[in-house]
């Protein structure tokens, strides 16, 4: 684009688990990304509490937004779009953001967008590495995710290739940690630990790897276990735990399988561009692996900066900017908050026929 | 004076306008379960009957509960967010009083709202105006003796008849009472307090299995 003042200017607001995050930018231009984290909060209950985190993102929202309209120097009447996560996520966390974004829309007279968390977790590369390659086959790597996904068009096209079947890869890096008595979040912490221990250590299963497993999709369940056992036996023999060896043997079963399964899909479908996202991609062993296989590979990795990698609002107004840029159609102002809304809607058009069930039983609006 | 008044801490999904001397347009909705999705069409229609833009309102008056809280927070983070968009300010009233203002009884009473998990937030009035005790959340019948002999208004009252006797409407909480009562205040020189929401529980601290697994099918 000629000028970069044509393009969209889009503020994105993040509220889908513990993070209250508020985006702005400009095309594929980051101009603010400010969070506020209740991660702390957590800490002592080894996982997010959803009501704690709901409780933190009304708190956080307005002065997050005055945050990061301060980071751009941009006006709030200059914004061509809101665009906001309406799933998946913490039903009572997603509405708060999803209210917020509903109210400002309204109240500044610009349309809302509500858009996929997933998708938005790919697109965030956007503001990284430029333009996504079309098409881009996508590993998102959470404490919430891991999917291994494929788009042609981030706005229209993303299709599942494969998923867990049990447990996401940061949740079986949070238990580890609390096995071995390393405090929540686990992924920083066992990175850190790993980096002084031997990853061959100790030979700990690749979940779903067999010829007849399905090929792109991951199990983390079984590995937990394994590890937890092999703790345990240490414990109970009255031997000293190698914490050091364990994790960097654990973390190698995890991005061995997450990194073989990626590159073979991109071969398989015949992509040269793999991007990686989600807490977990800051994982410095994930991205070296990933580093090593796809140059082998002959395959292009694109990994955004780790702040960009864990929820955040640029990456909800890098997608809500290539929304307005490919002229897609906003959403209405009834526009629900979506706990288990499908990855393959990058975005909640308000004519939508949206008729999957809404997943109101287990957490509903009024409790 | 404009005041757009909304409350989302009962089932009902409430929305009012008042321009200083009366209401002038509102709209109340029964439906506990969706309230994110109502409460903005509502607004808009509240304002497109009125012929007022949102952007003639010169304050937000908002229900700070106590109410279950996903949906009390569907409400004040709608009216915080204007605030801030409109650079307006914005007002909290307790929900209760809300209810009890509503309500034409002229001795003592109480009003009682349906907290779920059999208990019921509830609070005892002199009058209409003139709350006696700090909003509470109690079973009710550990609170019987305290509530013996009153009148009593509100969803939480109807519903628990042995401790309620003389239970009668209001059931829920109207915008249009809300934006009276705080239109009032503010005329006799009020402070209004900061939309800050009365949970009055603690969190459930626990953490599903699971958590946050989204996987896609
Ligand atoms: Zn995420």
């Amino acid at each position: 684009m000629a000028d970069s003042r044509d393009e969209p200017l889009v503020l994105g607001i993040e509220t889908s688990c513990d993070e209250t995050g508020v985006g702005i930018v400009r095309g594929t231009t980051l101009l603010a990304d400010a969070v506020a984290s209740s991660v702390d909060e957590h800490a002592r209950f080894g996982g997010v509490v959803p009501e704690v985190a709901s409780r933190a993102h009304l708190e956080a929202m307005v002065p997050t937004i005055d945050r990061a309209l301060k980071e751009a120097g941009v006006s709030a009447r200059d914004l061509d779009g809101i665009a906001v996560t309406a799933g998946p996520g913490l039903a009572g966390a997603l509405l708060v953001g999803v209210s917020a974004a509903k109210a400002y829309a309204y109240a500044l007279g610009k349309p809302l967008y509500g858009v996929n968390h997933l998708a938005s977790h790919i697109c965030v590369d956007q503001l990284e590495h430029g333009a996504l390659p079309e098409p881009t086959m996508a590993l998102l790597v959470s404490g919430g995710h891991s999917s291994l996904l494929l788009s042609s068009d981030i706005t229209s096209d993303v299709r599942p290739m494969g998923a867990t079947i049990d447990d996401a890869a940061g949740e079986a890096f949070d238990k580890i940690a609390r096995v071995l008595n390393l405090g929540f979040p686990g992924g920083p912490v066992i990175d850190r630990y790993a980096r002084e221990g031997d990853p061959d250590a100790i030979a700990f299963p690749r979940g779903l790897t067999g010829p007849r497993d399905p090929a792109y999709d991951f199990s983390f369940s079984g590995l937990k276990t394994a590890v937890a056992r092999w703790i345990e036996a240490k414990r109970a023999a009255g031997e000293e735990v190698p914490v050091r060896d364990v994790a960097a043997s654990f973390q190698e079963a995890v991005v061995d399988v997450l990194t073989r399964k990626a590159v073979r899909a991109c071969k398989d479908e015949g992509v040269d561009h793999l991007m990686i996202g989600g807490g977990v991609a800051a994982n410095s062993r994930l991205r070296a692996l990933a580093q090593e296989r796809c140059e082998a590979a002959g395959i292009r990795l694109r990994v955004p900066r780790p702040k960009l990698c864990t929820d955040n609002g640029a990456m909800v107004a890098a997608l809500g900017a290539e929304m307005v840029a490919r002229n897609r159609t906003a959403s209405s102002w009834d526009l629900p908050a979506d706990s288990s809304l499908p990855v393959t809607e990058p975005h909640v058009p308000g004519d939508h026929g949206h008729d999957h069930v809404h997943e109101v039983s287990k957490e509903n609006l009024y409790s | 004076m404009l005041l757009l008044a909304l409350d989302t801490a009962t089932p009902a999904v409430t929305v009012a306008l008042h321009d200083g001397r009366d209401v002038i347009a509102s709209s109340s909705q029964v439906d506990a379960r969706r309230h994110g999705e109502l409460l903005l069409p509502a607004i808009d229609r509240v304002l497109a009957e009125a012929g007022r833009g949102l952007d003639a309102v010169t304050g937000i008056v908002a229900g700070i509960g106590p109410g279950p809280y996903t949906g009390l927070r569907v409400g004040l983070m709608t009216a915080e967010t204007f605030g801030l968009a409109l650079g307006v300010p914005v007002h909290g009233v307790c929900t209760l009083d809300g209810l009890a203002c509503a309500t034409d009884l002229e001795g003592p009473f109480v009003v009682a709202t349906d907290a779920r998990r059999k208990e019921v937030y509830w609070a005892r009035y002199a009058d209409s105006r003139t709350r006696v005790t700090d909003p509470a959340v109690d079973r009710p019948a550990d609170i019987a003796e305290q509530v013996a002999g009153l009148p009593a208004v509100g969803a939480g009252a109807l519903l628990y008849p042995d401790t309620f006797p003389e239970a009668h409407e209001p059931e829920h909480v109207s915008a249009a009472a809300l934006a009276r009562l705080a239109a009032e205040r503010l005329a006799a020189g009020e402070e209004l307090p900061a939309p800050r929401p009365l949970y009055l529980r603690r969190p459930d601290a626990q953490v599903p299995k699971n958590y946050k697994v989204v996987t896609p099918k």
